[in-house]
């Protein structure tokens, strides 16, 4: 077990290899790289919400001076590939700012100024918003045929609601006629915005001999090569994506927009294209998170014990259906409690609003602040601490997951207790401010990673990995092939090559990185290491069992015989040509990260306004490779969930056009409106990891909804049930109260 | 339409361009004169991912005409720290882990080296005032707080 | 093939012919943070005159009449002045309250005026302290109070060819000074869900003599509040002429339900506002 071992580089905060070049400017993102010959592509974006596209003329444009390509929809070579229509709309608009055509022209304005060009005549449709209005009895419909999958029998008749899951065990009546006592809630949470700083763009290539190259920002650039090339009818070996440095992208950039829009304009300028988003576009066409309306139903016995957890969710998808990340939202909602009555329904449901992407712990957020509410109100009702609380019922090695697999080793109850001594938890309340505790759970994933570490003839080496780094994890792969082959931390150089250079990688996503792509390095560096003893033993005419790797040097262990890294290197050519190791894995056994938040808020009650005024952010590590890296993972997720709370949220008029498409009115949260947030790395070892390592990226934006949920509602003395905490949402609940 | 021809000071080296009176400073830095450090968030003045000095001011470059940088001393990130030496303030977001994505970065510097000449000793709210037009969506702002309170302090220990 | 031609010319005289002859659209420019917003994805022909080469508009003066205010200097140079901020910390503390420190850069008093939103913070701030506007057209010198200046929303009394070329600010009585408050849902960079501008005199024993209440964002202009000023002369600001202050600027909103809040929340705000800016005010004009 890894906990007891003492690493040598592990658990270090060194300065991240990238660092340099982004403290300077020199890093380059998606809109830095210029070619050539280059043009510059915009889109076209429907003004409706819904609407038929009945003809779209693009002569005037295509007779414009500066243009040189224009695409629609049916420039698309894969018609069958099921994410087209939101590239490029069809016969129907589906959302305020879906794309309906595009340009390539010789300077963005001259592009600008040829979309204006473009005609399109559209039959404008009444809008469907929300959840109510999509599953009302008479709604109309976004898609004709759509009829909901998951029903005991099929439907008879289209609707919006794409479909039903359930997941249940034990015996749900039962346990609540257990309960002493019973709460049932609903709770709303708005549609939310990934909000990168960096919009998205790309600068793509197609050559007459059909080569293409795609340069991007992306969480995956094997997956913009896999669609694209589908899109595109392309074969992955002549599609060439280059990963840019990408600045942030939180789930919001696993999929394509833009890439095989520009590829078509670029297929038919023979000009390589640029195309990057506007703000607004990035707002209007990208993103966001499903907005939800969740019910919640739990039972308790008077002594604290939980009988009975029930939920029915409601997720919109945006515009296609299957988008809502529904699954985990029903996989995680009670995951942090052992109860063995749990039952859980979902939807998904279309609306016209932009097809719903991954957000940070997707579908996890909603659905667990429904929960959590839930609990804290239970656990006043009951008169016992909120932590108390969740002890008692607190998830742990064993229990029996909602989902299927029984938890391995997980550090719920760690977390817990460390918040309950946490000297945040242990301070007095000033008058005025009311203080939420709420737990969080993410799963994780593992999932294919493909690393090769190239050793140069002066035994320093190359780590190539193919997961593209939205927050520092090229630190953490030098950090653990360091460990594995026992070299100083700076004998190695990590990057990420483009998809010619390396086998299939998934996305960054579901915070697999330091823990799959972590393995994968971990199993090249050990092929080092034998290749290491292989030539050692060659040289010394043994076998390679006899040699041993310790402390960065191979050791003869019949005599006194050693060498360094670098000799074995130098010597490489001799013994067998250059040393490449290799770690292509599906890697299995992702540990589940369990956090624990403590908000503190304090709310004007004149204006309605809450002020964060204290935060705390608690979470199981497993083991931090780069503790700095770990605790910037808690409080970006801390600092976006406590935005979700407050004040992030789509605001549509009565025809369904967003209303602020801009930093300006979709109000992240800025410097001046955190505290310091507060961190505790919890370390419950991940058995399935050799370091014990489990991901963080995704846990910490959980917690923040409903711990903010519950400090709001304990300044006011009022249950608040519907986000975000803005104050107009306050204010108008003070003043129904009083 | 006509283009107009700029002399200005970038970083201290004199630089002409040629541009339509209608671009941006932000769009002739990083489209005409290679100057990508400088990065576009919003174009609105909205994200302070642009920032950029003007004659010793802190500006949104996206806010800013190309023309009027006619006779002006720019600064930009690529002008901050040498090439074998990165400034404090640069070495301190370093130390503190104050970037995950990076994207934010250049304009947290160039914002960052304005406010600490103007005051050289911030207490953490003025700094988080005087930051807030500087988003950062990753870190929480918590360690670009304290790297920018030590940069200071190391500053003035330095002065 | 659209033009945009930029000029900078150095006088008011000229500035005013240019904007008096052009045959396209022409638009001033000040700080910029506006207007450049503003052009975004616009490509018509548009002369913009930039003010800022005009020494007069880039200069801010103190006499003994007051204060005479350059229309274009920006905010972050009109916060460093203590002597302006002396006299009308409220104004200064509006033209503060813009944007963010990149934005105060260029920004300016002038700017924020004749950009006429609704929901502009100087312009509370320059009502409650009776501010001129000083216009210079193709027709000569006009001078127009701030109340009457803005029209509607994006809309002034200014007639093609004018420019506005100066902000007079007269010299307050003894024992006078003001507070503008706004409120926004955020700590900083968001646009005034409702504002408040108030201009306090106070007699030797503490007795309000005089007031002027201004509202923002509630009503397509700033709105002079005569029945709030009403409410507090003669009282010593206790809680009752507060509130009743209050609910005269909330009787006079007039707001809209947008992205930024809603009618019911905008008229209740904008009292809590008026009431909070007349405490700071009396007290400064008592200090």
């Amino acid at each position: 077990m890894s906990e007891a071992q003492d690493y040598k580089y592990i658990g270090q905060r060194t300065i991240r290899p990238d660092g340099y070049d982004k403290v300077t400017g020199r890093a380059n993102y998606a809109a830095d790289l210029a070619l050539p010959n280059m043009i510059w592509g915009k889109v076209l974006r429907s003004p409706h919400a819904h609407a038929k596209i009945k003809s779209i003329d693009t002569s005037a444009a295509e007779a414009h001076p500066d243009v040189f390509a224009v695409a629609t929809h049916a420039d698309i070579p894969n018609q069958r590939n099921p994410g087209a229509l939101n590239i490029l709309a069809k016969d129907k608009a589906l959302y305020h700012g879906h794309a309906v055509a595009a340009v390539a022209a010789r300077t963005e304005q001259a592009a600008e100024e040829a979309l204006g060009l473009i005609k399109v005549d559209y039959e404008v449709l009444t809008p469907v918003m929300n959840l109510d209005d999509a599953m009302a009895p008479n709604a109309p419909l976004i898609h004709d045929q759509l009829f909901t999958n998951g029903l005991p029998e099929k439907p008879s008749k289209p609707s919006n609601v794409a479909s039903r899951m359930e997941m249940s065990k034990g015996d749900i009546e039962a346990g609540f006629k257990e309960a002493d006592i019973v709460i049932e809630r609903e709770f709303r949470t708005p549609t939310v915005h990934q909000g990168y700083i960096e919009p998205h763009a790309c600068t793509v290539r197609y050559d007459a001999d059909g080569q293409s190259m795609i340069w991007c920002s992306t969480q995956g650039h094997f997956d913009v090569r896999g669609s694209t090339a589908n899109m595109l009818n392309i074969e992955h070996s002549k599609l060439k994506v280059i990963a840019s440095e990408i600045g942030g992208g939180f789930g919001g950039k696993t999929t394509v927009y833009i890439e095989p829009v520009a590829m078509i304009l670029s297929r038919k300028s023979g000009r390589p294209v640029k195309i990057q988003m506007d703000r607004d576009e990035v707002f209007k066409g990208s993103g966001p998170a499903s907005a939800t309306r969740n019910k919640v139903k739990i039972g308790a016995r008077k002594d604290g014990t939980i009988t009975a957890m029930e939920a029915h969710l409601y997720y919109e998808s945006g515009a296609f259906p299957g988008a809502a990340p529904l699954g985990p939202g029903c996989m995680t909602i009670f995951t942090p409690y052992d109860v063995e009555n749990q039952y859980v329904e979902g939807f998904d449901v279309v609306v016209n609003k932009p097809k719903v992407a991954a957000y940070r712990a997707p579908g996890a957020p909603q659905s667990e602040f429904a929960c959590e509410m839930v609990i804290n109100e239970l656990a006043d009702e009951l008169g016992i601490d909120p932590i108390d609380f969740r002890l008692k019922n607190a998830a742990k090695e064993d229990t029996q997951t909602l989902y299927g697999p029984k938890l391995k080793a997980v550090g719920l109850v760690e977390c817990l207790e460390a918040a309950k001594s946490s000297p945040h938890y242990q301070s007095a309340l000033e008058q005025g401010v009311g203080r939420g505790v709420a737990a969080g759970f993410w799963f994780n994933i593992g999932g294919v990673s493909s690393v090769i570490i190239n050793m140069n003839p002066d035994g320093t080496g190359t780590v190539l990995e193919g997961s593209p780094d939205i927050g520092g994890s090229r630190a953490s792969m030098q950090m653990m092939a360091a460990e594995e082959l026992q070299l100083p931390i700076e004998t190695f150089t990590t990057i990420i090559p483009d998809t010619a250079h390396l086998a299939h990688n998934d996305t960054t996503g579901g915070s697999r990185t330091t823990f799959a792509t972590g393995m994968a390095v971990i199993e090249a560096a050990a092929d080092v290491v034998r290749q290491f003893k292989e030539r050692a033993a060659a040289v010394w005419n043994v076998t390679p069992e006899q040699v041993q790797w310790t402390d960065g040097v191979a050791i003869n262990a019949n005599g006194e015989d050693k060498m360094t890294a670098a000799e074995i290197c130098a010597n490489a050519g001799r013994t067998g040509g250059q040393i490449t190791g290799r770690g292509n894995i599906n890697a299995r056994g992702a540990g589940p990260s369990f956090g624990v938040h403590i908000a503190d808020i304090k709310v004007d009650r004149e204006t309605g306004k809450a002020d964060v005024v204290r935060y705390t952010a608690i979470q199981d590590a497993g083991k931090a490779i780069h503790p700095s890296y770990v605790e910037g993972q808690y409080q970006g997720g801390a600092a976006q969930g406590i935005g979700w709370s407050m004040n992030e949220e789509y605001i549509y008029n009565k025809d369904g056009l967003l209303e602020n498409p801009g930093f300006l009115d979709y109000r992240i949260p800025l410097a001046s409106d955190l505290p310091m947030i507060e961190t505790i790395i919890v370390e419950v070892p991940n058995s399935f990891h050799p370091y014990g390592v489990r991901g963080v990226g995704e846990t910490g934006i959980i917690p923040p909804l409903a711990a903010c949920g519950t400090a709001v509602s304990k300044s006011i003395g009022i249950r608040m049930t519907e986000l975000p905490l803005s104050p107009p949402r306050i204010l108008k609940a003070i003043q129904e109260a009083s | 339409m006509s283009k107009s021809h700029i002399t200005t000071t970038i970083n201290g080296d004199v630089r002409e361009f040629l541009c339509d009176p209608s671009d941006t400073l932000l769009s002739v830095l990083r489209d005409n004169l290679g100057l990508t450090g400088t990065k576009e968030g919003c174009g609105t003045g909205d994200c302070g991912a642009c920032s950029v000095t003007v004659n010793g001011r802190l500006v949104c470059s996206c806010l800013v005409l190309g023309v009027e940088a006619e006779g002006a001393e720019i600064g930009t990130v690529e002008g901050i720290g040498s090439s074998d030496k990165l400034h404090v303030i640069q070495q301190k977001f370093l130390e503190h882990a104050a970037l995950q994505c990076g994207i934010c970065t250049p304009g947290l510097i160039v914002s960052t080296k304005a406010l600490l000449e103007e005051n050289p000793n911030p207490t953490e709210d003025e700094a988080r005032y005087y930051l807030a037009g500087n988003l950062c969506r990753c870190t929480g702002y918590d360690k670009i707080i304290r790297a920018v309170l030590d940069s200071a302090e190391t500053l003035r220990g330095a002065a | 093939m659209v033009s945009v031609v930029y000029e900078a010319p150095d006088s008011i005289q000229d500035a005013v012919k240019l904007l008096a002859t052009s045959k396209v659209k022409a638009n001033v420019l000040a700080g910029g943070t506006d207007l450049l917003v503003q052009m975004r994805g616009q490509h018509e022909p548009r002369l913009i005159v930039d003010v800022k080469k005009i020494a007069s508009m880039m200069a801010a003066n103190v006499s003994a009449d007051g204060v005479a205010l350059g229309p274009a200097v920006p905010s972050a140079e009109l916060s460093a002045r203590d002597d302006i901020k002396a006299i009308f910390p409220g104004l200064v503390e509006a033209a503060y309250l813009i944007g963010s420190t990149q934005v105060q850069g260029r920004c300016s008093v002038g700017g924020n005026l004749c950009n006429s939103s609704p929901a502009a913070d100087t312009i509370p701030a320059l009502i409650a302290n009776r501010a001129q506007c000083v216009i210079e057209g193709p027709d000569g010198e006009r001078t127009v109070a701030v109340e009457d200046f803005v029209t509607g929303v994006q809309r002034n009394c200014m007639t093609k060819g004018e420019l506005l070329t100066m902000i007079k600010l007269p010299q307050p009585a003894p024992r006078t000074s003001d507070a503008y408050l706004r409120f926004i849902p955020r700590t900083e960079m968001d646009i005034a869900v409702a504002g408040a501008g108030v201009s306090i005199t106070l007699g030797e024993d503490g007795t309000c003599t005089d007031a002027r209440v201004a509202i923002g964002a509630v009503a397509v202009t700033a709105l002079l509040v005569p029945e709030a000023a009403a409410a507090l002369i003669g009282s010593k600001l206790d809680d009752a002429a507060l509130q009743a202050a209050a609910d005269a600027a909330s009787a006079a909103s007039k707001p809209i339900t947008d992205r930024r809040g809603t009618i019911e929340y905008r008229k209740h705000v904008v009292g809590v506002l008026v009431k909070r800016a007349a405490k700071i005010a009396a007290e400064r004009a008592g200090g």
